[in-house]
């Protein structure tokens, strides 16, 4: 059985869905969420999720940030198969091979945006002496550095934006997960993150897999899948 | 490293909430105070008691059998013979043995009549017994020494004459030093003349009370026994009690009133530890979406947990050193009113009960801590990004 599991992560693949269903059990009856997908993520590849609302794409999107379990099927993330991994394990996996970028930008309002960006360099590393890595990620993100010792409650949603990118990427991960990450970005703001996360995914090779509802930023994927009523159309 | 880290986020938010922080910080304080406070009064009165009473400590007192008729033995029977005392001398040997004669006596003192308690002692028992405020030890046998409390309400001083009822007048040699409540004599309130004059005096059959100074407190048990086993071997004679079981019965009391009174202080700190609770609480409740974002970047759930158990000891230790510092202030308020004296403040004993209240301030607080940190450790992630 084992070896069964490994067989299905094996490749080089970077993310592997193989019939992965996933059920909500609620008073009123199960919700099936996703039912039976299968999916191959390469490295290198920008994905668009699409898909009206309650199709499954936020379950999709947690799935894969391994902030969930599949209820059947086989999840792989980097050649590793998350059915059956506890908690620290999943965790572990979150913090060193995944960066998540979020519609609210998420950033932790007790910290500057440095430390912000510092946080998830400290929980690896465990040194908080890494301030040079982190600038240079920041500098990536075409930030003023008068904001660096600023709150997020003290910045723009563009670059709040910025920040919580360069948070997603500080630990080097080869995966990105953005849930709408333009959602709440006026359109020019968007474009310029957008462009922010092409040039990642482009120049950086960054793997990077977008949930959005909005046709014009899909298009900056190579790739759409469109989800309906859990499935993949 | 990481500890650090988390630890400055708990002091950040402790900061950022510095109200309710403060107010449950304020509970901890009046918590430790309490607990410490009453501690050191509790403390306080089980040494000023002890304090009284440890000169009698030392004693065995073997009194006539209460109760007791004196079948055939032609004594009159509350009264220790001159045979039973011999007996008693030998069965304690080499430890003192002193013989009391005691009665109560009208007196009169210049113009004044008063009831007093006379006892009659050998000379050479005396210094054993009782101390000179001022003035001498008994020189002859109409001489006298009166207790401290008696020469003050009877204005009484070195010189005086006292006429004891019809049995001849007394001048006074010697004022006692203040002994403090006893159980073998109590001459603050009376008068002490010599054993021959007693005699002469009042023409007792035997000794009201024998004394045995035991010089090693471990033996007592052991003189008790043997006076018991001597004399009250066929009919009970005498009744033999050792001050220090009375004494130890007191402090038993008092040790638990002590007890009762820092447990009380206890509660109040209990009260506080439930207010860090709420606030804990509160924090985790307000910081939902927050965690699942500290979650979702990949903190494990033991260090969400640190992170919150961080923000109750802070609260825990800050809240305790000030009260462990304003419990001394409390301690000597306390001390100062209840027993109007704080030497007994100062002592390793009081003392340690600022150990005591710090250490459970900031046990207190750290177990408030563990629900709400538990709480927020085992938030779904998801659920929590949702967290509006």
């Amino acid at each position: 059985m084992e070896e069964e599991i490994n067989s299905i992560c094996d490749g080089e693949k970077t993310i592997r869905f193989r019939e992965v269903t996933k059920i909500y059990p609620l008073p009123a009856g199960d919700v099936v969420a996703l039912d039976r997908i299968s999916l191959d993520v390469e490295a290198g590849d920008f994905i668009a999720i699409m898909g009206p609302s309650g199709s499954g794409k936020s379950t999709l999107l947690n799935l894969m940030g391994c902030l969930d379990t599949p209820s059947s099927g086989d999840l792989c993330i980097k050649g590793r198969n998350i059915r059956g991994m506890n908690d620290e394990e999943l965790t572990t996996l979150r913090r060193d091979h995944l960066g998540f970028i979020f519609q609210q930008f998420n950033l932790l309002p007790l910290l500057t945006a440095l430390e912000n960006v510092q946080y998830p360099l400290i929980l690896k590393t465990g040194n908080r002496e890494c301030r040079d890595r982190c600038l240079d990620v920041l500098l990536a993100m075409d930030l003023d550095a008068t904001l660096y010792s600023h709150k997020p409650s003290e910045l723009s949603g563009g670059q709040q934006q910025r920040v919580a990118i360069a948070r997603a990427l500080v630990n080097d991960p080869e995966i990105l997960l953005a849930d709408e990450p333009t959602g709440n970005l006026d359109t020019k703001t968007g474009t310029a993150i957008m462009n922010l996360l092409q040039d990642l995914n482009q120049n950086r090779g960054k793997t990077i897999i977008m949930v959005t509802h909005d046709p014009v930023i899909a298009k900056y994927a190579q790739r759409i899948i469109r989800i309906v009523d859990g499935k993949i159309t | 490293m990481k500890s650090g880290m988390f630890f400055d986020f708990a002091r950040r938010n402790i900061r950022l909430h510095w109200l309710r922080s403060l107010l449950a910080v304020l509970g901890i304080i009046i918590g430790v105070v309490t607990i410490v406070s009453m501690g050191i009064l509790g403390n306080g009165l089980v040494l000023a008691i002890s304090d009284s009473l440890s000169s009698v400590g030392d004693s065995i007192i073997v009194s006539p059998h209460a109760g007791g008729m004196g079948f055939g033995g032609g004594n009159a029977p509350d009264l220790i013979s001159e045979r039973d005392f011999e007996q008693i001398r030998r069965a304690v040997a080499p430890h003192i043995t002193i013989p009391v004669y005691s009665g109560s006596s009208r007196m009169k003192i210049g113009s004044e009549d008063v009831v007093g308690v006379v006892y009659g002692l050998k000379p050479d028992d005396i210094p054993i017994l009782l101390e000179i405020e001022e003035g001498t030890y008994l020189r002859g046998s109409s001489s006298a020494m009166v207790g401290a409390q008696f020469a003050e309400q009877n204005d009484i001083r070195v010189g005086s004459r006292i006429s004891v009822g019809d049995k001849g007048s007394l001048r006074v040699v010697g004022i006692l030093k203040e002994r403090g409540m006893g159980f073998d004599i109590n001459p603050d309130f009376g008068i002490v003349v010599e054993d021959r004059w007693f005699e002469n005096a009042y023409n007792k059959a035997g000794y009201d009370l024998v004394i045995v100074k035991v010089k090693d407190l471990n033996q007592i048990e052991e003189v008790k026994n043997e006076i018991d086993r001597q004399l009250n071997r066929r009919e009970t004679v005498v009744d033999v009690i050792d001050t220090k079981a009375i004494l130890e019965t007191i402090l038993t009391a008092f040790n638990q009133i002590s007890t009762f009174t820092t447990v009380i202080g206890g509660i109040s700190l209990i009260v506080a530890g439930v207010s860090i609770l709420n606030i804990m609480l509160m924090s985790v409740t307000e910081r939902i979406k927050e965690i699942g974002v500290l979650r979702s970047i990949g903190t494990q759930r033991g260090e969400v947990r640190r992170m919150f158990l961080y923000e109750a000891l802070i609260l825990g230790i800050i809240g305790s050193g000030i009260g462990g510092v304003l419990s001394i202030i409390g301690g000597y308020a306390v001390s100062l009113v209840m027993l109007q004296t704080t030497e007994y403040l100062f002592v390793p004993s009081s003392l340690i009960y600022i150990v005591y209240g710090v250490a459970f301030g900031v046990g207190t607080s750290l177990v408030s801590g563990f629900y709400p940190a538990w709480k927020a450790s085992n938030l779904n992630p998801i659920e929590a990004l949702r967290h509006e």
